[in-house]
């Protein structure tokens, strides 16, 4: 009965079984993420052959192992570098790079503000789960302020990054922000986001009960999907709050779009190319 | 049009190795700036656009090799050029490129380090670095040029073996050879090694299903396959294999066979003035220009030394030393370092013959004058 619902399901194509059972923890929110995700490809109707899927390390960097895609699994942080390599090399590729928090933020950090300045056209997921969840629950780049963390027994000392803001900040031509919660809202997203010519960037908040919410007060997935329910807002509604409003909100929502397909780096590299070689029009 | 030039010029290092780059048909080139091997990319970043190449300057060292391996599983031949510093920071992608069979040319122009050290004086002290630096066991090529013609040939050799045993190769030359000019003439043609594609279709296709020679035959992305590279151990399919001892153990196995199963096309080694030698000079890179220098001037005072000449660095042509070590009463090993290699030969060599060290790790070349001292020495007993 379990079987022939599987087979029976349209996303069937883009999981590889032998990759199954999923190592994710009961709970997580990386599978819905990449639930919206193979949705979201589904939906674009991308050629299943043109998708590639670089992950870099942690529990978002076993994704490619279920996925029915060229995938790539490699160095902790380097997803971006790798992902720049591939779409360079072959632009008609479509580049998705699911990637955690810290393998993200912290050690790829350097990474994620060089591609979001080059504009290139990479499709960047970060499944944000505030959490180091795999090494145990350390505290990571996005971890609140005062939130408990393995290495953080007394409170998170330090203060976390706003991923969209940095993306934005540095030169992404979309940004977005989801919840595993509100799932349609995620695969909406991720449907503009890869259809996006440009660097763009999802946020997906996430949840990780058993090595942050635990700790946390939030010790189940429900509560911590509750919690998503409870503290999210639109951009328009988070227009007309105070500071002091908008202090324990999430804002969701297409956060900034700049349609500018000629500033796509692998655009610009071609133009470059015909530079060099002297079959621009002019210089 | 012939991609390279071929009349008689001047040329330094650093040129001839971006134009041996060229000719071997890379066509990728991601790196960041460093002093003495910037030059590289910045021949690179003129000449690639023009054959319709890509170069990149990524936003640091770890990010150029991963760019690198990023490409060459769309197919390309990859390059990246850095020196001490930097080669410190691709040691974890040289791993990821190892245990991901993504072939690449990684060139290390040395200097003298540790650290920031000396950027514009040559080194040997990377040799060990090169061997060793990445975590885990695993096989790795590394081929030292001695002169500017050789920064070419080699250049393209070490590019044919990536890509034919789908490894990273590791290119030692040093800040001497980078800026050094000398007149040589390059073919305008050269042999090019180019992967071997699978012809299995993609249901059947294996992607770390090994060829007779340990090889997997490689398909690109974006080419129907859906295969993945991972840097977990994984088995033949490319699946995650992170605790089966089994599949670890025919991985690692299968990564060291496909090179050490196949040293004769790997191992170059150069002897000169050996036949009749009583002490043999075993020096590489730049260090072998004064050891031949050396021995001419030692033959002349009539003591018959000889040069023994590592190419291939790694693996170390131990054969070369053990075939020696019986005919000769020392060999004297002149190092830009502590004594790195000099370990190698002692390993091989060692309790047939004396081995002894002549090191020098001050950023200036061992001239021929001290190696011939020691020559000397040795010849007074």
């Amino acid at each position: 009965m379990a079987e022939e619902a599987l087979v029976a399901s349209p996303l069937e194509k883009y999981l590889r079984r032998p990759g199954f059972p999923t190592i994710w923890c009961p709970g997580c929110g990386i599978g819905i993420a990449t639930g919206a995700m193979l949705r979201a490809i589904q939906r674009l109707g991308l050629n299943q052959d043109d998708v590639v899927m670089v992950t870099g390390i942690g529990c978002s960097g076993f994704i490619y192992n279920y996925l029915n895609f060229d995938g790539f699994h490699g160095t902790h942080g380097r997803a971006l570098a790798v992902a720049t390599g591939i779409k360079l090399a072959n632009p008609r590729l479509h580049v998705i790079v699911p990637m955690g928090d810290g393998d993200c933020a912290a050690i790829g950090g350097n990474h994620l503000i060089h591609a979001a300045r080059r504009n290139i056209d990479l499709t960047a997921i970060v499944i944000n789960n505030q959490t180091y969840g795999m090494t145990g629950g350390q505290y990571s780049p996005t971890t609140p302020h005062d939130g408990l963390a393995a290495t953080a027994p007394y409170g998170n000392v330090e203060r976390p990054f706003d991923l969209c803001q940095v993306a934005q900040g540095a030169g992404a031509s979309y940004v977005a922000r989801g919840t595993t919660y509100h799932v349609l809202q995620l695969e909406r997203l991720i449907v503009a986001a890869i259809e996006h010519k440009g660097f763009s960037f999802v946020e997906v908040v996430s949840q990780c009960p058993v090595q942050y919410g635990r700790r946390n007060q939030l010790p189940s997935a429900v509560d911590m999907l509750r919690w998503q329910q409870r503290h999210t807002v639109s951009p328009q509604v988070a227009a007309s709050l105070s500071p002091e409003q908008l202090k324990d909100k999430v804002v969701t929502g297409e956060l900034y779009s700049r349609e500018a397909p000629e500033e796509e780096y692998t655009y610009r590299y071609r133009q470059l190319v015909e530079r060099a070689q002297g079959r621009a029009v002019h210089e | 049009m012939s991609e390279v030039v071929n009349k008689p010029h001047l040329m330094s290092g650093n040129e001839a190795c971006a134009e041996g780059a060229l000719a071997a048909g890379v066509r990728f080139f991601a790196g960041y700036p460093i002093t003495p091997s910037s030059e590289i990319a910045e021949i690179m970043s003129r000449r690639l656009p023009q054959l319709g190449g890509v170069f990149i300057q990524m936003e640091d060292e770890i990010a150029s090799l991963g760019a690198v391996i990023g490409a060459s599983l769309t197919g390309l031949k990859t390059m990246d050029a850095t020196s001490g510093p930097g080669f410190s920071l691709k040691m974890e992608n040289l791993g990821l490129a190892i245990m991901l069979e993504a072939p690449c040319l990684i060139v290390n122009v040395q200097r003298v380090g540790p650290s920031t050290g000396m950027a514009t004086f040559p080194a040997q002290g990377d040799v060990l670095m090169t061997r060793w630096g990445t975590h885990g066991d695993h096989p790795i090529i590394a081929l030292a040029p001695s002169s500017v013609a050789e920064c070419f040939h080699l250049t393209v050799k070490a590019v044919n073996l990536a890509e034919r045993f789908r490894t990273p190769v590791i290119l030692l030359s040093d800040a001497l050879l980078a800026s050094l000019r000398e007149k040589v003439s390059l073919p305008t043609d050269v042999e090019r090694v180019e992967r071997k594609r699978a012809v299995a279709p993609p249901e059947s296709y294996r992607p770390y299903a090994p060829d007779d020679t340990g090889v997997p035959p490689f398909v690109p992305y974006g080419a129907g396959y859906r295969w993945y590279a991972s840097s977990s151990l994984h088995d033949e399919d490319g699946h995650e294999a992170t605790s089966d001892t089994q599949v670890a153990h025919g991985l690692i196995q299968r990564l060291h066979g496909k090179i050490y199963d196949h040293l004769s096309e790997i191992v170059l080694a150069q002897e000169e003035s050996m036949a009749d030698a009583h002490i043999a000079i075993l020096a590489y890179g730049s260090v072998a220009r004064s050891a031949r220098g050396a021995v001419r001037m030692a033959r002349e005072k009539e003591i018959k030394a000889g040069l023994l000449r590592p190419i291939t660095l790694w693996p170390f042509p131990a054969d070369m030393v053990r075939r020696w070590a019986d005919q000769v009463e020392a060999i004297i090993v002149p190092e830009m370092n502590t004594g790195q290699m000099v370990e190698k030969v002692r390993e091989a060599g060692g309790g047939r013959t004396q081995v002894l060290s002549l090191p020098r790790w001050d950023g200036r070349l061992i001239p021929p004058e001290d190696i011939l001292e020691k020559i000397e020495e040795v010849a007074r007993g």
